[in-house]
Formats: C-alpha cells, structure tokens, sequence
C-alpha cells in the first residue's frame, strides 16, 4: 500500500532571495520516482488543509531534493522548518518526463527550473539546458552546467541573453529533436508553438491548483485534444495523467 | 462490541462512508487505503451523460476548509457501468452510487439504467451548487424537493438517500419534505456557497467565481444542520461536513446520524476513512458502549 509518510527534512537553505532548497528523507517509495514527478507537503497550521504539490528536483537513493519559491503561506511555513523537522508528505506522484535517447533541449523557464535538473541528469543523450530566469540570481545553473552546454535568459538582461527562454534558443542556435519544457502558462504556450513550427516532439510539464493530488477530485485538470480514457470528456488530470504531457495532446 | 447499522435494510460493517466527489471511485483511494475497511463507498455523482465540468481553477483553499466548483464532471452512466460498479464488486464494502442530472428526466435516466445493477444504495444530489441548471435548484424549494424525491422513488430499485443542501433557510422542512416524497434516508450536509477573491489580481479565485465550501470549518453548522434534520423526521440521516476525526464523527452520531461521511478530510489524510472507524471503535471500548445504535441521537 502507498502512503502519506512523515518526511524528516535533512536540510534546508535558502539559494537565492524567496527561494530554497530543501532536503527529505522520502523513504522506499522514492527509490521509484522519475523525473518530472512531484510530491505532496502538507502544512502543519490546521489552517491550511490542502497539500502543496513540489517537484522533484534532484534524488539521490531515498533522499528528494525539493527547490521551492516562496508562494504564499505555506510556502513560507516550510521555509522556516530546519534539520529534524517532520513534515506529511505523498510521493512521488505523477507520471515524470519520458526519457528518449534523442538530442533534447531542456527548457525552465523561474521555478519550473528545478525539475529539469534531474531530467539533465538521467538523459541519455546530447542535450542543452535552456534557462530563464528574472534577474542575476541564477540559482542552480552551474549544477546543470556539469551535465551539459546552458544557455542563459534573463528579462533584465543582467545575464545572457536578454529576454525570455525563446530568445535564447534562437540567439544561440540551440538545436535538438525534443523538447521538454516547465514553466509558466504563457512560455509552455510560446514553447509548444515554436516546436510545432520545429515539428519537434515536446513534453511540457503543467501546473494546476490541486486538492487530492492523486486523481480522485478532478479539481486539476487541463484540457485535452481527445476525449480522455479515463474522464470520459476532454480533460486531463494534471496530477495523475500528467503533470507532463505531449504538447499536441493538451490545449494550453 | 459491534458497530454495524442498518440503513433502509441495507447493513453497513460500519458508519463510515467516504463522502461523493472526494473519493472518486474509489481506485485511486485503493492504493491508500484498504477497501474493505469502509461501511461504503460514495462515488462521484454521475449524469446520463458525460459532463466535462467547470472551467479551472476549480478548487481554492480557505482558512480550516476549502472550494471547489468542479461542476460534477463525470463520465457518464455508461463508462460508470462498465468500469467503476465490477472495480468496487471486488470489495467487501457497500456501493453506494450519487446520481446527478440537470433535468427531472437526466435523474430517472440515470435512476433507471442503475435499476439491474448491483449497487446497495442510490444518493440523489439535489444539492450540487457549483452547476446552472439542475443540482441545487431541486433542492432549495420543499415542493421541488418533495415532487423530485417522489419520482425518484418510483422508478428505484434501490433504496434512496435525498442529499439535502445547507443552502437554505429552514433544513428541518427540506428533511420534512424529503420524507414525504418517500426517501428512505437523507444525507447532509453538502458544500455551503462561498467565494474568494484574490486582491492582487483584483479577480475571483475560482473560474466559476463561486465555489462550495467543505472541510473542518463547516462541521459546526453542519452538526447543527443534522441535529434539526433528526428532530424533524423519523429516517436515518448520514452526516457529513467537515468531519475528519473519530471525535468529530462521534459528534454527528450523538447529534442523530446513523452514518457518517468523510470527505475533504480525505485530501488532508488519505487514509482518514479507517482513522475514523479506528477512532469510533475505540471510543465504544472506552465508553462500554455494546451497539453503535445505543449512540445515535443520544444527546438531544
Ligand atoms: C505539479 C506541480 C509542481 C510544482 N513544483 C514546484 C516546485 O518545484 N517549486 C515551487 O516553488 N513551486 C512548485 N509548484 C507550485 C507550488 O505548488 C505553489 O507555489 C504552492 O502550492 C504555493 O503554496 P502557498 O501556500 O505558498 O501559496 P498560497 O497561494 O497561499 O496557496 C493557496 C493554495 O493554492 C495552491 N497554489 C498556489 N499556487 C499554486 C501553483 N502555482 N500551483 C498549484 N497550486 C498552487 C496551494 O497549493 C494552496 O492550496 C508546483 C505546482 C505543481 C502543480
Ligand atoms: C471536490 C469535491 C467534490 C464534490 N463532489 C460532489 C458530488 O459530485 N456530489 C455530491 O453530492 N457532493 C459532492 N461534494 C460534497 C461532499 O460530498 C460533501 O457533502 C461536502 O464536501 C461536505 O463534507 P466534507 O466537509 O467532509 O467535505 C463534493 C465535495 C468536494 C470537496
Ligand atoms: S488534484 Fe484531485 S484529481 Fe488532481
């Protein structure tokens, strides 16, 4: 049986102003999480009821690394937890990025970064990470720069290129067969437009406000292309059938 | 020591269901949760036909609680047939189907079609305020409540739960007027209508702009709700509405309920379901209580 477990953090701190890097111990079932999953944090103010979904940074053996910015208040509730610190936790979650042995390009666009670290990671072939960021704080670039050429974007051009993800890829002739992307709405929009103008093959990870987690409420879904096997209509559930899905199957 | 109860003829292991729309169908719950520790399942409301649902967000969080404006997407009476009703056979708990329409006709389709299926109980959501049409507009009025529950009725195989809305001014008569439209028991509370608004963005936090509240900020109005309910008729009544511990649970019994739903509580604990029953065997232990009945009702 799966379970929500009682994650002890083995560390935390804070990588860049409002945004921080925590270690947890996620037990058995994170010896099986794939890149692209996420977990669930529960806060511990009875305040607040619904889980916070997070993902996957990095993994190591049982251990998740979780880069988070700060959101709101329960956010800012595990910003201030240390070492020891017990937090409920489900995961992982989701179904992760497909790993094709093809040239990729890897796109994060603010805090969509950190998931494509581990995805940098276990990626069998050549590929580029594609980073935009608001300003010089580039937390995490050098970590993927151990895996493979980055390309910079900022929107104040204090770094790289500036402007956003796109601008970078054209300016510096990135070049691949797929694309994967997290982001916000408007760049996973921009992203899928230029890879069907490419006819490259795209995943994009997607975002959705989320009560369950594991696909039981239908409060996250994103609208599909086809009707859906499971939901009978178009709609996906973000959490369970995704987060990351085909571009041409989901309309943004 | 048992803590079975019999609603309308049908016995439950226990009180504890899990409450619609939390729990799916209960396969994704499965991998959490075993079961057959349940009284029964409540499973999401389903139409005659597949409803897609609101557009998103649909779900926003509220201090102690939270709101959702799905909008009762579901698959439809075909694919729930076919695939959820033989998935929950498989366990040794009761079914108990939500059935929701927008018409009088979409209701007695639905009604009728689950006629020959093996399924324990039917729950009529008449309550649903996150839907234009239908839903909540059956529930509102104790004449529409009384002419809807009748026809119902009349074309079930199945014994019928009329699940009441919060939504009104007097809930003892919405009760009454279930009663005399022949329902063999009711249920409450469903979701209260709220709203939230986000004041950076100067917009409504749900798509839907309002959502129905649930989780543990409306148990108090909800016990209160099942109290005046139980004074008024004479059926069982399953209570729900933010309950998410065996205490809170209890406090539903006392106050009249014969059975009890978890739902949010499930997004907080998904196992919260068996914690309850745990939570009430323990309680009975405590207290020398032999029958579970010996509690319902028991503080007037
Ligand atoms: C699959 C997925 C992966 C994510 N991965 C990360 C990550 O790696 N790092 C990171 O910093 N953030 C990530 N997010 C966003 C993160 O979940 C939200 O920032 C966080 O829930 C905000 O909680 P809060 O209490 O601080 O904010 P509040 O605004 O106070 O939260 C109120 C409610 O809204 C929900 N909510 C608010 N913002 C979002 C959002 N953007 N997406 C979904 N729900 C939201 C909260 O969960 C909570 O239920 C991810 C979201 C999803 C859906
Ligand atoms: C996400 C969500 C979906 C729901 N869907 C339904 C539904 O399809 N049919 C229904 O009768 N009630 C539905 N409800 C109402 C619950 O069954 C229950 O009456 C209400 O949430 C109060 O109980 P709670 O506070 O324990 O959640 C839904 C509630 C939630 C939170
Ligand atoms: S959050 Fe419940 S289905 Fe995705």
């Amino acid at each position: 049986m799966k379970r929500q477990i009682e994650a002890e953090i083995l560390s935390q701190r804070r990588l860049a102003p409002e945004i921080y890097d925590m270690r947890i111990e996620g037990g058995e079932a994170a010896k099986d999480a794939r890149p692209g999953q996420f977990v669930t944090l529960y806060c511990e103010d009875g305040a607040r009821i619904l889980p916070r979904p997070i993902s996957i940074c990095e993994r190591e053996g049982t251990r998740f690394r979780l880069v988070y910015r700060i959101a709101g208040a329960g956010t800012r509730e595990f910003a201030s937890y240390g070492a020891g610190k017990k937090l409920r936790m489900m995961g992982p979650l989701g179904n992760g990025f497909p790993l094709l042995n093809k040239r990729a390009i890897l796109i994060g666009g603010g805090i969509g970064i950190p998931p494509m670290l581990e995805l940098m990671k276990e990626l069998p072939g050549e590929k580029t990470a594609v980073l935009g960021y608001r300003d010089r704080e580039l937390f995490l670039r050098d970590e993927f720069a151990a895996y493979g050429p980055v390309a910079t974007a900022t929107e104040d051009g204090s770094a790289g290129v500036r402007g956003n993800v796109l601008d970078a890829i054209r300016e510096q002739g990135v070049e691949g067969e797929v694309i994967y992307a997290c982001g916000p709405t408007p760049m996973l929009r921009a992203v899928k437009e230029y890879a069907l103008e490419k006819g490259l093959l795209c995943y994009l990870s997607l975002e959705e406000r989320m009560a369950c987690g594991i696909g039981a409420c239908l409060a996250c879904v994103c609208r599909s292309k086809e009707t859906d096997e499971h939901t009978g209509v178009h709609n996906k559930r973000v959490c369970k059938d995704g987060p990351v899905f085909e571009a041409r199957e989901v309309e943004l | 020591m048992h803590t079975r109860v019999n609603l309308a003829g049908v016995e439950l292991k226990n009180p504890v269901m899990t409450a619609s729309g939390t729990f799916g169908s209960g396969a994704e719950y499965g991998e959490y949760v075993d079961l057959n520790r349940l009284g029964a399942v409540v499973t999401k409301g389903v139409a005659n036909v597949p409803w897609e649902g609101n557009p998103t967000p649909r779900v926003a969080e509220v201090t102690g609680g939270m709101l959702n404006a799905i909008g009762l997407q579901n698959p439809g009476i075909d694919v729930f047939c076919r695939r959820d009703i033989p998935f929950l056979r498989q366990f040794d708990t009761k079914i108990i189907v939500n059935v929701c329409g927008k018409t009088e006709s979409d209701y007695l389709e639905v009604v009728e079609r689950l006629a020959d299926e093996p399924v324990d109980l039917l729950e009529i959501n008449i309550s649903c305020p996150n839907v234009k049409e239908g839903g909540i507009a059956f529930g509102q009025d104790p004449r529409a409540v009384e002419h809807i529950t009748a026809l119902v009725k009349k074309k079930a195989r199945q014994p019928v739960i009329m699940k009441l809305s919060p939504n009104v001014t007097d809930i003892g008569e919405m009760a009454r007027a279930a009663e005399a439209g022949g329902a063999d028991i009711l249920s409450l509370i469903n979701t209260l209508t709220g709203m939230k608004i986000d004041i950076h963005r100067r917009a409504f936090v749900l798509a839907n702009k309002t959502g129905g509240m649930s989780g543990p900020a409306i148990k108090p109005i909800a016990l209160r709700m099942v109290y005046q309910a139980a004074q008024a008729v004479r059926i069982p009544i399953i209570g729900m509405g933010g309950i998410v511990t065996a205490e809170d649970a209890i406090e539903f019994i006392l106050a009249g309920a014969s059975a009890v739903s978890i739902g949010t509580a499930n997004f907080m604990y998904p196992d919260a379901a068996v914690r309850v029953i745990e939570g009430i065997e323990a309680y009975m232990e405590k207290y020398g209580v032999e029958d579970i009945g010996e509690l319902v009702g028991a503080v007037r």
